[in-house]
């Protein structure tokens, strides 16, 4: 197997995993005090469901070894990897040096293939670094030149009259531009369900909905409190983002996350089309400034910010953040109006000491971080993977391919993608997809079932493995729908389905008169 | 269900009383083979969940209630044959006038349409039109959306609401989720005036008590899964908002209810000419768009406040729509309507001096007294105008026998003088 190069920068320390068989423990730290636990011990159980935990529980099911995913909320993707910009990048932005620097152009250069394998929506537009003057112009040479080392393809830079060929809605005060034909926009959280399913499909045991709530070293082994539930692993991987601190803590490790919240906004089909590649300014030492994003849909969506916050459930917008994002966007891209904004988000960044991520075995044995990913970590998710499953056969786990593997299920249908004869031909066989549950983005009840069938179960769930209410009417039409289609399938009442999980609950019951 | 033709004369996209009473003229010009096509189960657009009463004084002459209405409409089309297909959405609508239809019972099917009648509705704007600042916590939604929970399925949004917007969507619901008990906080209005009907205001606020905020709005929301609640705080005359001066509401409901927007997908698939002030086409005097024998009527034309003028206007486009298919033809429009300061949309946009025509329009300020004005053919006064109420004004032949432009300017202006009888 190729592991491809290992990180310069991350230490490996000596470690040595538990042995595999059968466990038998007893776990002191539970309340009764002595619970007994016999089980299988897991080879790897994997805390996160986010791109990061999502891509390397994908890379360990390739081998025949016993994994677990663990994720708190009730779906995978749910953390910062739905609320981010969706961009695969280029590789040249980030900063020689560090860990996050390594891995962008390496995790850039696996996403096609990935891509191609599992089928989510993954497009490459390239993107376009503007300068507006002669000092932005030095810049741009810096990032260049640091791109090329390395090994960064395609880089260009381009004056005035290129820019406005290729890009005639970019401000027409821009000097010059560096090309970067090697980004890309993918849908964050369409690429963790089909990697979580591709998982799913070749052995790994998902439990959502369930956060981990302690770690108990317990002989060779550390065994995993999953509410009631424990869960005995040779190796713990820690990919719980934004709370990968409490799950160190867990362990007496102390790894300081903050959060560094980022808000986007949507804007309408109206603009579609306003610019094919990735807009970005020239960067600042401290940001890599507002861009102007064609999603992989085709929306336009412009953000993000950058600013840290104390709480970590944060996910607010504001208007001050909303005025700088328009701004900024305007002056890339000066036909941008903040008018045409159907919705807004924010995600939180995991912000670990020195601004890098941190990634590698610990003085606990058996407990191996992926902590810390912040941008570009959708990016360098594969490559990320690649890098924990090396450290893991250098504890000493066997990694034997696994003989059987499934290959990846077929891309769900997006019917709006359709011709319509190829349209007419699935009516044919399943006539669900003739029935239009959402009306702005053409989603049919076929795609919804679908979707549900491979494990949504929330509003939130279908609409970002489906898009059914992310267009212009951002669900005013198929929400009513898609609940009925849950509570169909699921089997529980309409008031029970909620936006997306515990607490998120859309409707209560009627009271009674009597 | 219907098997669908392959061809009829008129096919009306849209089974609200736009596409009924489009229906019902196309019928009466002589078309006889007339079909509806609509996304729902059963005929009636957005008149099913609106279940309070209100409709058809000036159509029926009487009031009714929105399925009442509804179902006079479809009483007159039971006279008639006519093919309806359910449950069947219009994919596309080509420039010759095929259109593709979708549907679970007869799958894809491409009907050819002599002439086509768009009266797709509107829908809702949200809350990502206006931005407002805060968490995305679930317990937001539209005012339509509420009603359709609570009045076809049962269920309430919450309980305990705000509703942001005085829209008349979002009073019907203040009044709605009143009388199940729920909490009704206010309604909270960024402009200095309220944006539905009068009567609403006082049959569904005053006789609730519930408070209508005006120059206030919602300037944050709270809670990380649930809403939790919200800060209001009153606007400036530029619609800045004091902060200093924001109070929290303890909710876990906020309706939107600011506006309607016309429901324009197929419109603009078919490259259809569009007007920005209405967000619909533009449209001649027979209701006829920039496509010769594609016609619209109803709010996929207008936002319109009474279904009544829904029908009228329907009408018209369905007699249009059926002498089309028919091999008839009116006079083609020779004069063009244009809008005044104080005027914000005219419908229809152009007019024929040979034949009398309702143009419909809306104001931008309200205005205590004052001069409708058509050019300097016509004036008529008027006792109070506001942005909630469309104004409507009957253009006659004679207004114009001694008119010889192309164009005619509408405006409302101030009325200094005590005023006779008003209209
Ligand atoms: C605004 C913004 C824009 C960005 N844009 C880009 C971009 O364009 N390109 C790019 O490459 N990167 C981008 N990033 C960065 C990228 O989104 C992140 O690096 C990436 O999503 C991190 O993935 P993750 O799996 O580490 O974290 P997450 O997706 O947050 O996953 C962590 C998961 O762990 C779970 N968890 C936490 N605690 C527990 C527990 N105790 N038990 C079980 N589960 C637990 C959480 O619920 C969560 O699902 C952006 C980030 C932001 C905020
Ligand atoms: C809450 C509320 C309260 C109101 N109160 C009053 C009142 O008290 N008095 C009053 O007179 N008026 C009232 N109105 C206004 C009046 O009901 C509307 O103006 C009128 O219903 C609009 O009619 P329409 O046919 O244009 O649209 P709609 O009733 O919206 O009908 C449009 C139809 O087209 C269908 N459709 C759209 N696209 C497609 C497609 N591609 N394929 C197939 N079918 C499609 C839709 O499903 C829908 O059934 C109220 C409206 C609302 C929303």
């Amino acid at each position: 197997m190729s592991r491809g190069s290992r990180l310069s920068t991350i230490e490996v320390g000596g470690f040595r995993l538990g042995r595999a068989g059968i466990a038998n423990v007893t776990c002191a730290t539970c309340a009764g005090g002595g619970e007994r636990y016999v089980g299988v011990v897991k080879d790897v159980v994997v805390i996160g469901g986010g791109v990061v935990g999502c891509a390397i529980a994908r890379a360990l099911t390739h081998y025949r070894i016993d994994v677990a995913l663990v994720e708190r909320e009730v779906e995978v993707g749910f953390g910062t990897s739905k609320a981010n910009s969706g961009i695969i990048h280029a590789g040249h932005h980030t900063t020689p040096g560090t860990v996050k620097g390594e891995l962008v152009w390496r995790g850039n250069q696996m996403w096609q293939d990935l891509a191609n394998e599992l089928g989510f929506g993954f497009f490459q537009n390239g993107d376009l670094t503007i300068a507006f003057d002669e000092d932005e112009l030095l810049t741009l040479e810096t990032i260049e030149s640091i791109g090329k080392e390395r090994g960064v393809t395609g880089l260009e830079l381009w004056g005035p009259d290129r820019i406005h060929r290729e890009e005639p809605n970019v401000s027409k005060e821009a000097l010059a531009a560096l090309h970067g034909p090697t980004a890309a926009v993918v849908n964050p959280y369409e690429a963790c369900f089909a990697l979580i399913d591709d998982a799913v499909d070749n052995g790994l045991q998902l439990l959502v909905g369930r956060p981990v709530t302690a770690i108990t070293p317990e002989g060779s082994h550390l065994v995993v409190h999953v509410g009631d539930e424990h869960i005995a692993t040779r190796c713990v991987i820690n990919a719980a983002g934004l709370y990968a601190d409490r799950v160190c803590r867990m362990v007496g490790i102390e790894l300081p996350i903050r959060a560094r919240k980022g808000e986007e906004y949507l804007l309408d089909k109206r603009l579609s089309g306003i610019v094919r590649r990735t807009i970005f300014p020239c960067p600042t030492p401290t940001s890599k400034g507002i861009l102007v994003i064609p999603t992989y849909d085709g929306t336009i969506m412009v953000g993000p910010t950058a600013e840290l916050v104390d709480d970590k459930e944060d996910l607010s917008t504001t208007s001050a953040g909303a005025a700088h994002v328009f701004e900024m966007a305007q002056r890339l891209v000066p036909g941008i109006s903040e008018r045409d904004c159907i919705a807004e988000f924010a995600g939180l960044r995991a912000v670990a000491p020195d601004d890098d991520f941190v990634i590698g075995a610990t003085r606990v044995p058996g407990f191996i971080n992926a902590a810390g990913v912040q941008s570009p970590g959708l990016t360098a998710a594969p490559a990320i993977a690649e890098e924990i499953v090396a450290l893991i056969a250098d504890g000493g786990l066997d990694l034997s391919p696994k003989p059987d593997l499934k290959s990846p299920a077929p891309r769900p249908v997006r019917v709006s993608e359709l011709g319509l004869s190829e349209l007419e031909q699935l009516v044919f066989s399943d006539n669900r997809y003739a029935h239009i549950v959402c009306r702005c983005e053409m989603v049919t009840e076929g795609e919804i079932a679908d979707a549900i069938e491979r494990g949504a179960r929330t509003l939130d769930g279908v609409k970002f493995r489906t898009r059914a209410g992310m267009g212009r009417c951002q669900g005013g039409f198929c929400t009513s729908r898609c609940m009925q289609l849950l509570s169909d399938a699921h089997d529980v009442p309409i008031h029970d389905i909620t936006k997306r999980g515990p607490g998120t609950w859309v409707v209560c019951e009627r009271e009674e008169r009597t | 269900m219907t098997r669908l033709a392959i061809r009829y004369d008129v096919v009306i996209v849209g089974g609200g009383p736009g596409g009924m009473s489009a229906a019902i003229g196309a019928l009466e010009a002589g078309a006889d083979r007339v079909l509806i096509v609509d996304r729902e189960i059963e005929l009636g657009g957005i008149l099913n969940q609106c279940i309070h009463n209100g409709f058809g004084l000036h159509h029926f002459g009487e009031e009714l209630t929105g399925p009442e209405y509804a179902s006079r409409l479809i009483e007159e089309l039971l006279d008639h044959r006519i093919d309806v297909a359910t449950d069947s959405y219009v994919l596309d609508v080509d420039a010759d006038r095929t259109l593709t239809v979708a549907s679970p019972s007869t799958g894809i099917t491409r009907v050819q349409a002599g002439a086509v009648v768009l009266a797709m509705g509107a829908r809702e704007r949200t809350r990502g039109a206006i931005r407002i600042p805060g968490s995305r916590p679930s317990g937001i939604m539209t005012a339509g959306l509420a009603q359709k929970f609570v009045n076809q399925l049962g269920y309430l949004p919450g309980r305990r609401a705000v509703i942001l917007g005085s829209g008349d969507i979002g009073l019907i619901m203040a009044r709605r989720l009143a009388l199940e008990d729920v909490e009704v906080h206010g309604v909270y209005e960024l402009m200095p005036h309220a944006n539905g009907l009068t009567r609403n205001i006082v049959q569904c606020l005053h006789d609730f008590d519930i408070p209508l905020h005006l120059s206030t709005t919602v300037v944050g929301i709270e809670g990380s899964r649930r809403l939790e609640r919200v800060a209001v705080a009153p606007v400036d005359e530029n619609f800045e908002p004091d902060l200093a001066r924001a109070t929290e509401i303890e909710c876990d409901t906020l309706l939107v209810s600011i506006g309607l927007i016309p429901e324009n997908e197929l419109s603009a698939k078919l490259g259809l000419r569009m007007d920005p002030t209405t967000g619909g086409p533009v449209v001649s005097s027979t209701m006829e768009t920039s496509r010769d024998g594609v016609f619209a009527a109803g709010n996929v034309v207008h936002i319109h406040d009474l279904v009544d003028f829904v029908s009228q206007e329907a009408l018209l486009a369905g007699r249009c729509a059926g002498e089309f298919a028919t091999g008839r033809s009116r006079p083609a429009d020779n004069i063009r309507l244009l809008a005044g300061a104080n005027v914000a949309s005219i419908v229809p946009h152009t007019i024929s001096s040979d034949r009398e025509h309702v143009v419909y329009l809306r104001v931008r300020r309200s205005m205590e007294k004052s001069w409708l004005r058509l050019g300097e053919v016509y004036e008529k006064r008027l006792r109070y105008v506001v942005p909630a109420e469309m104004v409507s004004l009957k253009v006659r032949p004679r207004f114009l026998e001694n008119f010889h432009g192309d164009a005619l300017k509408i405006d409302i202006v101030p009325r200094e003088e005590p005023g006779g009888d008003d209209e």
